[in-house]
């Protein structure tokens, strides 16, 4: 009897894998531990020049703790977040890889973030992704099977549950993450922007870097709104820092960004000088050593668009880092 | 209801090429109200076929015939004597109507003369506006009855984006934010508080992604089932 209940019993359950223990990356060390975050923004060529690639890292190396990749972002074509974020692992840059929901569904995010954390990639910011009407292939079909939530949940899942987003178990190793999102602090309806950072937070974002901040009261107001609703123990928050180059990129901005938000003595500075890039990168610096003050914000990120080399001198001059 | 715009008449005239007897068939429904397929239409669009033949010196007969429905079988047994009569039907009734035609129809070519284009409402004479994406799992009650999934471009369900601006949508100006009109509902509705709630990853197997959908009812099933002649 006993013989026949063994040969019927199922096969054991193979052991989960064992858990993950942070902090997974350099820039996770870096908070943790109470230091200023710095990250910056480096694109992907439109084609498979990888020496485009090296040439950022070497601008960037020494002078952040990592740098995003954007993901096709404004739905043009680029090489991919996930090939350029495992070179720059390669090289010695930590990669703040970028995923948006527009062109996966669940089964390809999921398989892809196992690909990416075995190739070494451990930072991964989890955006909707900007329309493909915008970009170069404006007839594609929409993916968005789930949003920048969404995605923040199955991603926490996979690490802390071992379980894909279907219910199945992960096997053999969890990928080791440091969770990341979008916050546009000063974007409509602004009822609800805090409220949907509370949401993000829930699904497992553990940091956060916003759209460029320019009007620092207002700013300062989401910030103790997040904080009140207990959010900034839990959360690092990076605020956005783009230089600006002129007034008319100012205004450009104000009127076609959304969620960019700049006050008129801004942009009054940029029309009164003669060389608008060292006043864009003056106001930069001056915004990093004003949000440094605020409290829950553990670092700060640089979009210098397609302009990478400016990163060096605003956080040199900042004085956040000495370089390589 | 569903909403259509007739193809644009070089279009049409391409896709009948080659044909002597032509039939145009409407439909009473949905495509009338819309402007786009009925009684009217057909007449205005067999009068152009026949203006337009003429002018370019072809032979062409253009029949009409409006039903009441071109999706539901007993409708389509009023169009069999012209349908025998024609070389092809254009059918301006919607995707479903052309398809059923062609079904009853099976040794006829039936053309489509509008493209079909959303589920939705009037909100003014000439003005029709997407409404409702048939995902299958109608999740109204949550969002104030507005539809993230017809009415929000990346069909988010924890939105809005951070594209949104002045309530409008980044794909543009011309469309509104359904996040900010969801956020505004539920705040109008004292229900705010809905919002904070995460909405998890949906089962689109409900929707179009599942493959062809059914709806069978047992309890209907037999009783006045209608058999063609």
């Amino acid at each position: 009897m006993a013989e026949a209940a063994a040969k019927k019993a199922p096969p054991p359950k193979p052991e989960p894998p064992p858990p993950v223990v942070g902090p997974v990356s350099g820039l996770e060390k870096v908070i943790k531990s109470g230091g200023f975050a710095v990250t910056a923004e480096l694109g992907p060529p439109k084609g498979v020049d990888l020496a485009v690639v090296q040439k950022k890292v070497a601008i960037l190396k020494g002078w952040v703790d990592a740098a995003n990749v954007t993901d096709n972002q404004t739905a043009v074509v680029r090489i991919s977040s996930i090939a350029t974020s495992a070179l720059m692992v390669q090289q010695g840059l930590e990669p703040v890889m970028q995923m948006v929901a527009r062109d996966r569904n669940r089964i390809a995010i999921q398989s892809d973030i196992l690909g990416a954390a075995a190739l070494g990639i451990r930072n991964v910011l989890c955006l909707s992704g900007d329309h493909q009407t915008f970009g170069s292939e404006p007839g594609a079909a929409n993916v968005y099977d789930v949003d920048s939530i969404q995605m923040l949940m199955i991603l926490k899942g996979l690490r802390d549950d071992a379980k894909f987003a279907g219910g199945t178990d992960v096997e053999g190793g969890r990928p080791p993450l440091y969770l990341g999102a979008a916050w546009s602090p000063d974007a409509d309806p602004a009822d609800v922007r805090t409220l949907r950072l509370a949401k993000k937070v829930r699904a497992g974002a553990q940091f956060v870097q916003t759209q460029g901040i320019f009007d620092l009261p207002a700013f300062k107001l989401e910030m103790k709104k997040a904080g009140d609703m207990g959010l900034l123990d839990k959360l690092a928050v990076l605020p956005g820092i783009i230089p600006l180059k002129s007034a008319g990129m100012a205004k450009f901005m104000r009127k076609n960004v959304a969620g960019i938000s700049i006050p008129e003595d801004v942009i009054q500075r940029m029309e009164g000088v003669k060389d608008g890039k060292e006043e864009g990168t003056k106001i930069a610096v001056e915004m990093i050593q004003a949000v440094r003050e605020i409290p829950g914000v553990r670092g700060v990120h640089i979009m210098a668009i397609e302009w990478e080399s400016k990163v060096a001198d605003i956080v040199g001059r900042a004085g956040l880092k000495k370089g390589p | 209801m569903i909403v259509g715009e007739q193809k644009p008449f070089e279009e049409i005239v391409k896709m009948i090429d080659g044909h002597k007897r032509l039939l145009v068939a409407g439909c009473g429904t949905c495509v009338s109200v819309c402007f786009a397929g009925g009684e009217k239409e057909a007449g205005v669009l067999a009068s152009m076929l026949r203006l337009q033949a003429q002018q370019s010196g072809r032979t062409l007969e253009v029949l009409e015939q409006t039903v009441k429905r071109q999706c539901d079988p007993e409708f389509l047994e009023e169009l069999v004597a012209k349908v025998d009569s024609v070389d092809a039907v254009l059918s301006i009734a919607c995707g479903c109507g052309v398809q059923f035609m062609a079904e009853r129809f099976a040794k006829k070519l039936i053309l489509p003369g509008l493209n079909t284009r959303f589920i939705g409402v009037t909100l003014e004479q000439g003005v029709w506006s997407e409404r409702c994406a048939m995902c299958g799992d109608c999740i109204l009650d949550r969002t104030g009855g507005i539809c993230p999934v017809a009415r929000c471009a990346k069909r988010l369900h924890n939105g809005p984006c951070g594209g949104s601006s002045g309530g409008k949508c980044e794909v543009g100006k011309d469309r509104d934010c359904g996040w900010a009109l969801i956020v505004e509902r539920l705040k109008s509705l004292g229900m705010l508080e809905r919002y904070s709630e995460i909405v998890p990853p949906r089962d689109w197997r409900t929707s179009r992604d599942g493959g062809q959908r059914s709806v069978v009812r047992e309890d209907l099933k037999e009783q006045g089932k209608f058999e063609p002649r």
